[in-house]
């Protein structure tokens, strides 16, 4: 094989992503890291993580991000800063189309990651107007305040918690009767004076002059609709696939999520995936980072036999 | 490096940003924020190539409410892009680079 640039191409700085890269640079692999924006992930909109084994106390999630990247960089991993815009994977050289140029790989670690799932309800028009994803980040705009946050899965019930620091009640909007998250959470969700839950509702809309002010919401059941004050909307209703530059390179499930075996290995041989956007039953920073460990390995086990 | 980025007040916002020459970017930030963190590097990076054309701030929201609550901010990290006083660009969350290297470009 000829005229490759590297050994391996990882695309996306999270948890997966850098831990792949930690394998690599240990395996000194000639390894590149592209990460669009920063270093961390969704973890660096995450609060507190207290489920990632070896932090007894929990870790802010910049905090593990940071640590991830410094330890990914001491290796000698170089990170670059910049959005893939599409993939050529078909031949035994993965070309990765940039901004301002082209690159070869051997091998290619799709570890993108996902982004939060909007719902189409007022989200664009009241962005950093009153909706929110991170409750790290803008929680404290809402002291004193009446917020509504939108789901039932881990993160909604985590977050919903942190909210109740700051606001003097929030609303949690769920389409079930049921939680999803964590029975851990539930307890704590229950238990919080603060957190009021709407059960089997969904918000439909929101009105507001220069932020919000009401949200509607109505009761799937009885389809009984009510509006409530509120000046935030806080929204955690899981996540979609960052695969915008795979198009249909490599095979995905329903939703766009990446396909892979034991080894991480998708539909192209070669090409492997990690993390969040794989298709995968538990998406977490401890199975995201399992993930990277694997496709790094299988990717210099690929090199070797070429 | 961080030199480049003027840290300003509720008191010093009206005389750095709005009576500017320049364009200024102002960066409304807060401790407690990660990806306000995550983003300060790339911000030192562009104040090192754009420092001499563009005023780089930063503005903690915690211990200056009045400028945030005045210019409607309610998410971090929010960049606000100043030209002759009025608001030229506002971007809210995470943003690469490139897209503030454009932006950057876009009002200079």
């Amino acid at each position: 094989m000829t005229d490759t640039n590297y050994d391996l191409v990882i695309i996306g700085a999270g948890p997966a992503g850098l831990t792949a890269g930690i394998y690599a640079a240990r395996a000194r692999m000639n390894v590149l890291l592209l990460e669009k924006a920063v270093p961390g992930g969704q973890i660096l909109v995450t609060d507190w993580i207290e489920n990632y084994p070896g932090f007894p106390e929990g870790i802010s999630g910049y905090d593990l991000a940071e640590k991830m990247k410094v330890q990914a960089e001491e290796l000698g991993l170089k990170i670059e800063t910049t959005e893939v815009q599409s993939l050529n994977i078909s031949t035994d050289i993965k070309e990765i189309v940039l901004k301002d140029r082209t690159i070869k790989a051997k091998s290619l670690i799709i570890a993108s990651g996902a982004s939060p799932r909007k719902l189409g309800i007022g989200e664009d028009k009241y962005m950093g107007k009153g909706i929110s994803f991170c409750a790290t980040c803008d929680a404290p705009f809402f002291k004193e305040k009446t917020v509504v946050a939108i789901g039932g899965g881990d993160t909604a019930v985590q977050e919903a918690i942190y909210l109740t620091k700051f606001a003097n009640k929030v609303l949690l909007v769920h389409r079930r009767d049921e939680l999803r998250a964590a029975k851990i959470l539930q307890e704590r969700a229950f238990a919080n004076d603060k957190i009021e839950i709407l059960w089997d509702s969904v918000v439909t809309g929101m009105d507001g002059l220069f932020g919000i002010e009401n949200v509607h919401i109505k009761n799937v059941k009885t389809s009984e609709t009510k509006t409530v004050k509120a000046d935030g909307c806080f929204i955690w209703v899981g996540i979609l696939p960052n695969t915008e530059f795979v198009k249909d390179t490599v095979k995905t499930d329903e939703f766009g999520f990446i396909i892979a075996d034991a080894k991480m290995q998708t539909s192209v041989p070669g090409v492997y995936v990690a993390g969040d956007v794989r298709d995968t039953p538990l998406r977490q920073v401890s199975t995201a980072v399992g993930d990277g460990a694997v496709a790094a390995i299988s990717a210099e086990h690929y090199i070797e036999n070429l | 490096m961080a030199e480049n980025i003027i840290e300003i007040d509720d008191d010093s916002f009206e005389k750095e940003v709005i009576q500017s020459d320049k364009p200024v970017v102002v960066d409304f930030w807060a401790p407690w924020c990660g990806p306000c963190k995550a983003i300060t590097p790339t911000m030192e990076a562009l104040s090192e190539t754009y420092g001499d054309q563009m005023v780089f701030t930063k503005v903690n929201v915690d211990e200056n409410p009045l400028t945030p609550s005045k210019y409607g901010i309610q998410a971090i990290p929010t960049l606000i892009f100043f030209k002759s006083g009025e608001i030229a660009e506002q971007i809210t969350g995470m943003v690469a680079k490139e897209k503030l290297e454009e932006t950057i470009k876009g009002i200079l």
